[in-house]
């Protein structure tokens, strides 16, 4: 113990005294978060999302409405009510038609959902002038939802965090013992009765608090701004950061476990992360994306942080509504620290 | 060198081999180390020196070979009886001396008194430093109580000196002596010929991975050299006088190996040489390896 606590500490007043890494590593996220707060205060985007529940309207039927040809218009299909009116509800997606149920749902504080209903009547008023879509509006019927708009930057905040924490664990494990082997750090700890797994395992738990720390603060500071929509248990979602950190880490540990030169480093990093930023959804939903995307995108831990602390933060979801992305945080984990103890090596 | 009566060797090393793909870095090689003694590995670049250590040191497995400490064969706990100062080595950065110092402490069972440390390797005046802030002399010192730091009784010094100058070499071999004094065992690897003469009792001389020279400094060059070597010019010499230490002729000169320099300047007179312009000589490990493998030492 005394041997992982010195590793521990030293690696922290390392990282701590290393003032250009702290403040990029602190300001970077920041003005992110605080960029696209200003940029975009109430959404990411100007197409209009149609949530669409009892399946899409085969062309040239009697429920083909014209409104479904418009363009700039998303429309995503549902199985059931409920989520999508939660969405809509939260100003995610901007109307709900149920077609088996011949509703629609608007919500009545939404600028989006007023246009939306204006652009559903004149389809059906526009006396066939659409070239397709012969069906009428008239048989549906109007219901509406409320709920407290999510912001953007709401939205956006835990997929900033989970990049943070993403580059702040890869870079700080994977890049520095990199390092560390290239420079003949490794060679010398090799040399003392230090053992691969108290130096690894003191490397891990110095670069999880680092990173709790900085995500703390960086949310904390932002929030003392922005004040972030926060429906959920705060407990839960210091769970599901811990959980992604460490997974992290350990990704960080499986790519830096042979590599000897920061060059290959950077690549392999390169290629790990921005697959990651891309298709996890930090910056725009995957819903409505083809279906390979979204596909792919399960295969990265980031993906499964960011369902679970949008759904705590936005949604208020409890433990039993996000132990799937639990379970699969703390499987990934598991088999990159197995990797990683297979594949490490000193030199 | 092989021959291990008396006590038993501190180490001891028998036909140890390492290689890297074709290339033998290690070919064969076995020595014994005296407790108590200063080792010398000399060799040019590329001879297996550094290899050879580090096997020994346990950071690289060797192909075959044995590797005896006090007797026994090398386990877990020999890195906790050694210490190690590498020829190329970088630390944790933003740590002082003392942190670094103490960080390396925290990882030996039974540490060395940082404060003896500090004492033993003159790090006072920079203690508390950033350890990248240091010159090149001071940081080999502090290399040094890093390598001390489990107050080990067998350390390894991989060339401390290269790239110091003169005064911090100077400084560095009393920094040894004090070492050695503590009856600490040291092995040393080293280009420096003069280094090697003031501070080893024993060494070998290494080429291509094999052994091909090994003994003490002085009778080394007394079996190769002798004493000395009287110079004089070729033309002093009586043609066809004959003299009992062999002779060699160089740019003009005749040079006299001399088991005893009293008596062969007394033969040389009585042979008839004339000793004007005489010049003598006592070669150096220099000399010896250059006649050994035919070329200098990097």
């Amino acid at each position: 113990m005394k041997k992982f606590w010195a590793v521990f500490v030293a690696r922290n007043l390392e990282f701590f005294r290393d003032r250009s890494t702290l403040i990029f590593n602190l300001a970077f996220p920041i003005i992110l978060i605080l960029g696209f707060a200003y940029a975009f205060p109430s959404g990411g985007g100007t197409t209009f999302k149609v949530g669409v529940v009892g399946g899409m309207p085969a062309a040239g039927s009697a429920e083909d409405i014209p409104f479904l040809h418009f363009q700039h218009l998303q429309f995503l299909p549902y199985a059931g009510l409920a989520t999508p009116l939660d969405r809509l509800a939260h100003d995610q997606i901007d109307m709900v038609i149920d077609f088996s149920k011949k509703e629609y749902y608007v919500n009545e504080a939404s600028s989006n959902g007023y246009v939306l209903e204006k652009m559903f009547a004149a389809g059906d008023s526009s006396g066939g002038s659409f070239t397709a879509g012969a069906g009428s509006t008239g048989v549906f019927s109007q219901k509406t939802v409320s709920g407290t708009p999510i912001r953007y930057v709401d939205w956006l905040v835990p997929g900033v965090l989970g990049i943070n924490i993403l580059l702040g664990s890869l870079s700080g494990v994977g890049f520095v013992i990199v390092r560390y082997r290239r420079n003949g750090v490794l060679k010398r700890f090799k040399a003392t009765p230090l053992s691969a797994f108290q130096f690894v395992s003191a490397q891990v738990l110095s670069r999880f608090f680092i990173v709790a720390f900085l995500s703390t603060v960086i949310f904390a500071g932002t929030d003392s701004v922005l004040h972030f929509r926060m429906a959920g248990s705060w407990a839960l979602l210091a769970l599901v950061n811990a959980l992604a950190i460490l997974c992290m880490i350990s990704l960080g540990l499986v790519f830096s476990s042979r590599i000897k030169s920061e060059e290959a480093a950077g690549g392999i990093m390169n290629l790990i992360t921005w697959p990651m930023m891309i298709l996890s959804g930090v910056f725009f939903s995957l819903e409505g994306t083809p279906h390979a995307m979204q596909l792919a995108s399960r295969a990265f831990p980031i993906t499964y942080y960011i369902e679970a602390s949008r759904a705590i933060m936005l949604d208020g979801a409890g433990l039993a509504k996000i132990a799937g992305d639990l379970g699969v945080l703390a499987a990934m984990t598991l088999a990159f620290l197995a990797a990683a103890a297979a594949l490490f090596k000193w030199e | 060198m092989n021959e291990t009566a008396g006590p038993t060797p501190i180490l001891e090393v028998r036909d140890l081999h390492k290689a890297y793909g074709k290339v033998k870095a290690v070919d064969g090689i076995s020595f014994a180390v005296r407790e108590g003694s200063c080792f010398g590995i000399l060799g040019p670049n590329g001879a297996g020196k550094t290899t050879a250590i580090e096997v020994i040191e346990t950071i690289h497995e060797p192909d075959s070979g044995t590797i005896l400490y006090r007797g026994e064969a090398v386990s877990r706990s020999f890195k906790e009886n050694i210490g190690i100062q590498f020829q190329d080595t970088s630390l944790q950065e933003f740590l002082t001396v003392r942190e670094t110092l103490e960080l390396f402490s925290k990882l030996y069972p039974k540490p060395r008194p940082i404060g003896e440390i500090i004492a033993a390797c003159s790090l006072e005046e920079f203690i508390d430093r950033d350890n990248r802030k240091l010159s090149g002399g001071q940081r080999q010192r502090m290399l040094l109580g890093i390598a001390l730091a489990n107050d080990p009784d067998l350390l390894f010094l991989d060339e401390p000196t290269t790239g110091l100058d003169p005064h911090a070499r100077r400084n560095f071999w009393r920094l040894v002596e004090g070492i050695k004094a503590q009856g600490k065992t040291v092995i040393l690897t080293t280009h420096y010929m003069d280094e090697a003469e003031y501070l080893c009792d024993d060494i070998i001389v290494m080429d291509h991975g094999h052994i091909i020279e090994s003994g003490k400094p002085r009778e080394l060059l007394l079996k190769h050299f002798g004493e000395a070597v009287i110079r004089v010019p070729e033309a002093a010499v009586p043609a066809g006088a004959a003299f009992s230490c062999p002779s060699e002729l160089e740019d003009g000169f005749v040079s006299f190996n001399c088991a005893n320099t009293d008596s062969s300047l007394r033969e040389l007179v009585s042979g008839g040489v004339d000793l004007a312009g005489i010049s003598i000589e006592r070669r150096n490990l220099d000399d010896l390896f250059l006649k050994l493998t035919g070329s200098g030492l990097d």
